[in-house]
């Protein structure tokens, strides 16, 4: 039973988070520091270029990398003070094993081993799929192809997904149905170029920073900003067009757009003629989605549905951007594919300043569902379920087919059956789904029910708490690699220290549980140049081909854009890395000439019927709660809620809420409030703001135990993507009670304590052997 | 003098705090950011104001100061006080018409945003304005930003009888702008019963009038 060993205070005292301030070796002066390390950002999918500044083989601080040219020097909070994660005292430095009394120090022979032998005997008892393995994209593209491989040929697993299911899924799966290939349509300078930029459902200011400057050079040159979010956030305060649409109703306000575009005459017949196909159904679908009704679905006026129809649909350029908050829905892939039926029917693709773009939330979220970490698709982007494609693989692979498993269980559903008792193990490496996975009280109930769980991580997150065994990894600057970002855009990670303490590589430890499981023959690297050559193979003639790329051509060029396929006769036909060609350039911009990458080369209309969200208010439960960030924390806050000017920034989460409801239910700002739903309830402050609409209230979710609100979301799934509905969910509102202040209180000080540790933590402090 | 001037464009300005974290890594303030944010009113707006010292050509700082603690360099920047000098008396930050320089007991010295001296005397721009994602903040030549840029730079401020003249320009947006922003001005007729397909919470609410949008 793989239940968390000690009280949550002495976890922290443990374990953090600690909130870290100082650099090693204190704040330097602009030339004191042995090395600059030209890398990436460790945390967004837009993956901004950084020097980091390298001294006695620690991080000590940054410098901006200007000849970078997605973001020249460009930095948001959390990638100025990135470099804090280095030298952290909640570091994990040695692999542990847990007992009744905490976790105790083992060697790593021990650790792999008893790993091995529980993987043995889970798999031998119950049959191979009840030991599951889930990844993380913050891993390089490198590191996520092994553990595709290493799942289905160590693990000899189906059940494999990773945490980029709560990201963009939704925007892949509607990306390969409209346009046969799931990536950003263009490079980010196309945004520059349009004359009209429609955001819809994406925070960018506190999410994507670098892009408002993109938005902001296109403004200059004359565009205009139509923005649509339930809340005003920063970018929309200023757009010519703000639509305040009710959480849950984006289809409805997507179909009346294409329904005045239509009837207004604005599309583009000669591109819906000779580049695409299925546009009558989806103009049947539209027939009565007027303003008026979608006015009452989404709440915006009627005429401003109409003036952003117009806007969009006569512009000679235009562009769509869109990230979680359109596709954190069970009907997620609808909304994504509604955006691209209103590209495609006015021609706005393909072209320069014209495009439809997800925004990756997630450092590698493009890389990495790109080569085989994600439940149903082998490297390149291939299908797990199509034969040819299982055939490609399998000979690259030096195995039979029939020796890859098929496809597997989607994160939620690994959590699910884990609940249910089918799945016994776990393995997991950077992932923390008991804060990032929705209803967080099921899925602690599924993590206790774990024969074995064994985690790969660099700190000990809310879900790591949970494990048997724990093998210290790696941060992003102890390797090196490649990642994709948001653009499309490969770039190279580079090392800039090795790592502490008896902590290793993520890849090198992995290769030794293959070892340890007798499959070693499958993974003969030496370093993970190695993987990406044999990465290049794997993917050649897949959506995602990066077989004409090399970290040699990345390191020159400043990022090569996928795909990059081979161009001769004996590249096509190589099996060896070394003979592959990279004659090609990359691909900038996607669908130039309206060439579309389904098999009949065109764009796909997908007909979309409004529908509700899978859980709607009503008398109990009478409010909109959704969901999102904060521009100082990332994601689960593993490592932003380690940083202590970053939490500073906002150290706890909060709950916006409009004065009007506020005033309904007797609450003022800054006091306690108790958000309900049928999933459990939290406690925290509220912060009245008319910037949100007056039926919803927002909860950020970066935080764990009782600051979650993912306790109180729920397990929805997009039937197609299987993304988990964050963004809707049914809530009461209420003044707290002295006990649940009291608890909301607990939970602060928790977060927060951290601050005033003593210098020394008894016999199994792990401080100590911290040697920087 | 430089022809690099240092430009505030608050209708940009996203609330991020990179500058302050990144301005807070210097080694001369360890950890403290000498530029800072306001918020409009965080209840009505999201609008915020980051705020560096303005550098002005006759600053009031050194003007009052009675220990002539207050240096300005050739290229015109203004800098934090000499810390041999500093008495505390906090007469530079009850005087300064931007209400920039601050006075921190633990150090017994007003310090204040000096244009990252140690960077902008090598020909590198201030770390605020490198990081910056919105380009809120931007350091570069007048005809640069001129021709990239909307709205309008200003240097020249009259408090009461002062006029200041100032190395640091502040951007005033073209046209109004509406900085009240409150959702309800940008909804529907709302709570009419018939205007959700759902339960309206707000039924016993009147009907908001409907006026423009923003900008």
């Amino acid at each position: 039973m793989a239940k968390v060993p000690l009280t949550r205070e002495q976890m922290v005292e443990q374990y953090g988070p600690t909130l870290h301030y100082t650099p090693a070796g204190g704040f330097k002066t602009v030339e004191d520091y042995d090395q600059l390390i030209a890398t990436h950002c460790c945390f967004c999918g837009q993956q901004c270029g950084i020097n980091l500044k390298v001294k006695d083989n620690a991080v000590v601080g940054f410098e901006p990398r200007t000849d970078f040219p997605f973001n020249k020097g460009k930095l948001c909070p959390k990638g100025v003070k990135r470099y804090l994660q280095g030298s952290h005292p909640d570091r994990l430095l040695h692999p542990m094993k847990r007992t009744e009394k905490g976790y105790e120090r083992i060697s790593w022979d021990q650790a792999l081993e008893e790993t091995v032998r529980k993987i043995r005997e889970i798999q031998d008892k119950y049959g191979k799929d009840s030991f599951a393995m889930l990844s993380g994209v913050s891993l390089t593209t490198e590191k996520s192809y092994l553990v595709g491989k290493f799942a289905r040929l160590a693990l000899q697993t189906a059940n494999l997904d990773y945490n980029g299911r709560l990201c963009m899924v939704s925007a892949g799966a509607g990306n390969k149905k409209a346009y046969g290939i799931d990536r950003a349509s263009n490079h980010w300078e196309d945004i520059t170029k349009a004359k009209v930029i429609f955001v819809i459902g994406t925070n960018i200011a506190e999410c994507f920073p670098i892009t408002t400057d993109y938005v902001w050079r296109a403004r200059d040159n004359g565009a205009k900003l139509i923005y649509a979010d339930p809340r005003m956030v920063p970018m929309a305060r200023t757009a010519d067009l703000y639509l305040p649409l009710r959480p849950g109703s984006d289809s409805a306000l997507l179909m009346a757009m294409l329904h005045v575009i239509i009837r207004d005459g604005l599309t583009d017949e000669k591109f819906i003629a000779e580049h695409t196909t299925g546009f009558e159904e989806t103009r049947e679908a539209v027939k009565d989605a007027t303003p008026e009704w979608a006015a009452k679905i989404t709440g915006i006026p009627a005429h401003q549905i109409e003036k952003a129809a117009r806007w969009y649909g006569e512009a000679e350029t235009g562009m769509i951007l869109h990230a979680r908050g359109l596709e954190h829905h069970t009907k997620g892939v609808e909304n994504v594919v509604s955006c691209a039926n209103l590209a495609l029917a006015t021609g706005k693709i393909g072209r320069e300043g014209c495009g439809h773009s997800t925004i990756t939330g997630q450092g590698n979220g493009q890389g990495g569902r790109e080569h085989g970490h994600k439940c149903d698709q082998l490297p390149g982007n291939r299908d797990i379920t199509n034969p040819e494609h299982r055939k490609y693989i399998a000979d690259v692979w030096g195995v039979e087919e029939s020796e890859i498993p098929g496809k597997g269980l989607s994160a939620q559903e690994i959590l699910n059956e884990i609940h249910a008792g089918k799945i016994k193990g776990l393995l997991s490496i950077c992932f923390n789904p008991l804060v990032s996975l929705p209803d967080a009280n099921f899925n602690r109930e599924a993590l206790d029910k774990l024969e074995h769980y064994t985690v790969i991580d660099f700190f000990l997150s809310e879900t790591a708490q949970h494990a048997d065994i724990v093998l210290p990894g790696s941060l992003q600057e102890e390797d090196e690699g490649t990642t994709t970002s948001g653009e499309g855009r490969v770039i190279k990670i580079n090392q800039a220290i090795t790592p502490p303490g008896e902590a290793r590589k993520d890849w090198e430890i992995l290769l030794d549980i293959a070892n340890r499981l007798g499959r070693g023959k499958y993974f003969p690297y030496k370093n993970t140049r190695d993987i990406f050559e044999e990465l290049r193979i794997a993917s050649r003639g897949g959506t995602a081909d990066y077989s004409g790329i090399t970290w040699d051509r990345v390191e020159k060029e400043n990022g090569v854009f996928w795909p990059a396929p081979q161009t001769t006769e004996k590249g096509k036909a190589a099996k060896r890395s070394e003979d592959l060609d990279t004659n090609h350039p990359g691909t900038p911009r996607l669908f130039e000439g309206g060439k579309f990458y389904h098999p009949d080369g065109k764009g796909h209309f997908n007909a979309v019927h409004w529908r509700e969200s899978a859980e709607v208010v009503d008398g109990q439960y009478p409010i909109w709660l959704t969901t999102g960030r904060v521009v100082s924390q990332y994601l689960s806050g593993t490592q932003t809620r380690r940083i202590g000017p970053l939490v500073d920034q906002y150290p706890n989460p909060k709950m916006e809420i409009h004065p009007r409801l506020a005033l309904k239910l007797g609450i003022k700002d800054g006091e306690w409030v108790t958000v309900k739903t049928r999933r459990g309830q939290i406690t925290v402050k509220a912060m009245v703001v008319n910037t949100i609409r007056p039926d919803t209230v927002f909860v950020p979710y970066h935080w764990g135990g009782k600051q979650s609100i993912n306790m109180l979301t729920q397990r929805a799934l997009d039937p197609i993507s299987k993304i988990p509905e964050f963004k809707v969910s049914a809530c009461a509102v209420s003044k707290a009670t002295p006990e649940e202040i009291r608890e909301g209180e607990e939970a602060q000080h928790l977060a927060n304590k951290t601050e005033n540790l003593p210098v020394s933590y008894g016999i199994n402090d792990r401080r100590k052997d911290f040697s920087r | 003098m430089s022809e690099m001037r240092f430009f505030i464009d608050p209708i940009r300005c996203i609330g991020c705090k990179s500058c302050m974290q990144a301005c807070s890594e210097c080694a001369t303030h360890k950890g403290k950011p000498m530029i800072h944010l306001e918020y409009m009113e965080r209840g009505s707006s999201t609008q915020t104001v980051p705020m560096v010292c303005m550098h002005c050509e006759n600053p009031t700082c050194a003007a009052v100061c009675p220990a002539d603690a207050i240096k300005r360099t050739e290229d015109q920047v203004v800098q934090s006080s000499l810390k041999e000098r500093c008495i505390g008396c906090k007469n530079c930050v009850v005087s300064c018409p931007f209400g920039v320089p601050r006075y921190y007991p633990e150090m017994d010295q007003m310090m204040k945003c000096d244009l990252c001296y140690d960077r902008t005397s090598q020909g590198l721009k201030p770390m605020c304005a490198t990081v910056c994602p919105s380009e809120a903040l931007f350091y570069g030549t007048l005809e640069e930003f001129q021709s990239r840029r909307k709205g309008t730079p200003i240097n020249t401020f009259d408090f009461g009888m002062q006029e200041i003249k100032t190395r640091v320009f502040l951007v005033a947006p073209d046209g109004y702008v509406n900085l009240s922003m409150d959702v309800m001005h940008h909804l529907d007729g709302r709570f009419e019963d018939n205007a959700y397909d759902h339960l309206d919470p707000f039924s016993h609410l009147e009907a908001m009038p409907m006026s423009g949008g923003l900008l």
